[in-house]
């Protein structure tokens, strides 16, 4: 048990900052500093464009994608290293928020499943921020049940035609390629006729449209696919094969534990240190400390468990599922501190502006993006039974679409 | 970065939980539950020919000189199986008090007679109602003899020694405080079991009167020794809860697989297994936090006072919440006396108040964490 750098750490460790040091865009640090709860403020940036160009410095210097192998456009650093890097990099690390599902779940989808050819044609330049990625899973009918998707991808030759439409997909509005899972076989049951592409997001046929959210911003699109052409040499894994590629995609997922997941903590403490009651100090009252404390040890209790994954990864041990709390433990808090923090600031709470009072009304949006990290990535109740069924070793569900072919499944509006 | 025990470390949990398993059955913990022994006599003297009493304890004083890491990991099984003797009073209060302040000549007479199981310790500081504050000491010494009296005393009713905090001075600050060494079998005391919610660690009240005490540590001294106790108690204690957790988990776990209803296993249904996802979650947040405090423990980093804090904390609310939630996944089997059930429970909720409450470590954490932002 030791949290010291063993001597090759530290001189990584050391390198990395050196670059940083060097090479950061240092006129954003002030903005990305104050920038919280993954809202990210700048004045004159688009964050795709500073975002694109960090990428590409840090595509250059061999610190993009640093666990990926090298030819592929990554570093080859071992997961204690990417940890280290991440540390270093630190508020800078939020520039990489438009990358983050493409080198966490795309690329390493291709890594597993493309073709030589595919490999070197796009991760490099995922790697380096030339192309963003997206993710084209859940469906306006597939959200939990995401197997039950209909997006159809149907065989012409050596091609596929495919028609249908996706939803809450995050970034595709900039994104040049997207991981689509699509159903190949509608006569077989629904974990077993579908297949895995990724495709041009640029091809004739796509169409994007923002959603406007709950909390009035405009982060996610719904997708439409009108007899788009996929050639099969964009095809990743066996067709009927799709469902266990996109575990491998899960999966890895869970890997990027120990990377920028918000619980609101830091935020709170701060808000609370410094909040004037009638009686002093909010963080003098025993009340305030008593859920501050709480929501402290969780926060930290996550932490921990992602150094424990991170050890566990650098020793050969694949993640499991047991990662899961970390979206379901920091989801939950994130929206209880919002209301909380409301709370505390009594009638003004309600004002959402940049009132000083409010302090820049940061609580009353985390409140309002809050649901949604209850939702994307799979619910509260999704995780609680993967954790349940895939940690504890409980029975699934009891399901009365089971081996029922696909198209025999009773649906509302097919 | 390494964030998980040795080999060795795990090896000798593995040992610890196969001799546990053998000689600490949940029928052995009964017989100190329906309160025919004081404590698991044979037990005590087994864990001593292991070396787990002295685990920690250097090799000059007859300990196996390994260290906290390993003193941890024996915790976490001392917690899982309920064990029914005076450990965290021994090892964890009164050895680490013998070893932060105690002279070479205490440490000469009580340290190897702890490894061998031929002396139990405790520390003797609550004085009925509260939390731990120089304010509720009152127990008074003066010219080498102590007056007053201490309640609850954790194994009090069995230990041979103590080490007592008490008031010296009258000026307000914590240097009022200083703490004494007792041996109970001396005289000059009375002590009387109390009955208490976990009857596997019995709970005692002890009356000093002109009682012949030697200093341990300098006067003056004694709050702030006993804060480098309780921190190192607290995460020690953490392991046991963090135990204790697991098994109250597994055997919700397990009785959700076995128990048939509606023509089903009741862990099929959303209900129950979102209970038991909820359990495991907090049970892991435990480990975690508490794997900082061993780190921190076996380190002597400054960052253990919060580190302490955080565990204790994590622990207590994982254990309370696991044992309380493995009663209601048992349903009304849950509630009788012959399931363990209640095992758990009772010492879940005695561990949760043993070192000063849940309410008393989250306003340590938050003065710990402020005063860490200050710096």
């Amino acid at each position: 048990m030791n949290f010291d750098d063993t001597p090759q750490e530290a001189a990584f460790r050391e390198t990395a900052r050196k670059w940083i040091a060097a090479n950061a865009p240092k006129e954003l640090e002030a903005e990305l500093s104050k920038s919280s709860l993954g809202r990210i403020r700048l004045a004159k940036h688009d964050i795709v464009d500073v975002g694109k160009a960090w990428q590409k410095k840090k595509a250059e210097g061999g610190w993009a994608c640093l666990h990926w192998p090298k030819e592929y456009g990554g570093r080859g650093a071992t997961p204690i290293e990417r940890v280290i890097w991440q540390q270093e990099e630190g508020i800078y690390g939020k520039l990489t928020q438009p990358f983050q599902i493409g080198e966490g779940m795309c690329g390493p989808t291709v890594m597993a499943f493309g073709s030589e050819d595919a490999k070197r044609r796009c991760l490099p330049k995922l790697a380096a921020g030339e192309e963003i990625w997206c993710q084209l899973f859940s469906e306006p009918s597939a959200g939990s049940d995401v197997a039950g998707l209909r997006t159809r991808a149907e065989k012409k030759g050596d091609q596929w035609v495919v028609n249908g439409q996706k939803i809450w997909t995050s970034g595709a509005h900039y994104s040049d390629y997207g991981l689509l899972i699509a159903r190949t076989d509608p006569n077989v049951p629904k974990h077993k006729g579908l297949t895995m592409f990724f495709l041009d997001m640029k091809s004739p046929g796509v169409e994007v449209r923002p959603i406007k959210q709950a909390n009035g911003m405009q982060e996610f699109n719904e997708v439409y696919f009108t007899d788009v052409v996929i050639p099969d040499s964009q095809r990743l894994g066996a067709v009927g094969e799709g469902w266990s590629v996109s575990l491998t995609t899960l999966m890895n997922e869970r890997m990027s534990i120990g990377s920028r997941l918000a619980t609101g903590v830091p935020e709170m403490f701060e808000f609370c240190s410094n909040l004037m009651m009638e009686d002093g100090l909010a963080i003098d009252d025993p009340a305030v400390r008593s859920k501050l404390a709480s929501w402290a040890v969780k926060s930290s209790g996550l932490k921990y468990t992602s150094y424990r994954a991170i050890s566990a990864l650098s020793k050969g041990d694949r993640p499991g599922p047991e990662n899961s709390i970390g979206k379901l433990v920091s989801g939950m808090m994130l929206q209880d501190i919002a209301s909380y923090a409301m709370d505390l600031q009594g009638a003004a709470g309600v004002l959402t502006g940049a009132d000083e009072e409010t302090v820049q009304g940061q609580f009353q949006q985390m409140l309002l993006s809050s649901p949604s990290m209850r939702i994307a990535g799979g619910t509260d109740e999704i995780l609680r039974n993967i954790i349940a069924e895939r940690v504890l070793g409980l029975p699934g569900d009891i399901r009365v679409d089971k081996d029922v072919p696909y198209n025999k499944i009773p649906t509302k509006g097919r | 970065m390494n964030f998980d025990f040795s080999d060795d470390q795990k090896q000798l949990r593995d040992q610890a939980r196969k001799f546990l398993t053998e000689k600490c059955s949940p029928k052995a913990v009964r017989i100190v539950l329906d309160g025919k022994a004081p404590y698991d006599k044979k037990l005590w003297k087994g864990l001593a020919e292991m070396g787990f009493l002295g685990v920690a304890i250097p090799e000059d004083f007859g300990g196996a000189g390994a260290g906290h890491l390993e003193l941890c990991v024996i915790a976490e099984e001392m917690g899982r199986a309920n064990a029914p003797v005076p450990f965290s009073s021994t090892v964890y209060l009164a050895a680490e008090a013998l070893l932060i302040a105690g002279s070479d000549a205490q440490k000469k007479k009580w340290l190897p007679a702890i490894a061998s199981g031929e002396a139990i310790g405790t520390l003797a500081l609550f004085e009925g109602k509260g939390n731990p504050s120089p304010k509720n000491v009152k127990l008074t010494a003066a010219n080498g003899v102590l007056n007053g009296v201490k309640r609850p005393v954790a194994d009090g009713a069995v230990a041979d020694f103590a080490v007592v905090a008490a008031r010296t001075g009258t000026s307000g600050r914590d240097s009022d405080i200083s703490l004494f060494l007792v041996d109970l079998k001396a005289g000059g005391v009375e002590v009387k079991s109390l009955t208490n919610l976990d009857p596997t660690r019995g709970q005692a009240e002890i009356a000093f009167k002109d009682c012949k005490a030697e200093p341990l540590g300098a006067a003056g001294e004694g709050w702030s020794i006993l804060t480098q106790v309780l921190d190192r108690a607290a995460v020690l204690c953490a392991f046991e809860q963090v135990g204790g957790s697991d098994r109250a988990l597994e055997m919700g776990r397990d009785y959700a697989l076995d128990r048939i209803a509606f023509g089903r296993q009741i862990g099929s249904f959303q209900a129950v297994k979102h209970m038991l996802a909820d359990m495991y979650v907090s049970a892991t947040l435990a480990r975690s936090n508490s794997y900082y405090g061993a780190w921190a423990l076996s380190t002597n980093a400054a960052e253990l006072p919060e580190a302490a804090a955080a565990a204790r904390i994590s622990a207590t609310q994982a254990f309370q919440h696991c044992a309380k939630n493995n009663i209601q996944v048992h349903g009304g089997m849950g509630f009788t006396w012959e399931f363990d059930c209640h095992m758990y429970y009772r010492r879940a909720n005695a561990m949760a108040l043993g070192l000063g409450s849940l309410t008393y470590w989250e306003d340590q954490l938050i003065d710990r964490m402020r005063k860490k932002n200050a710096a």
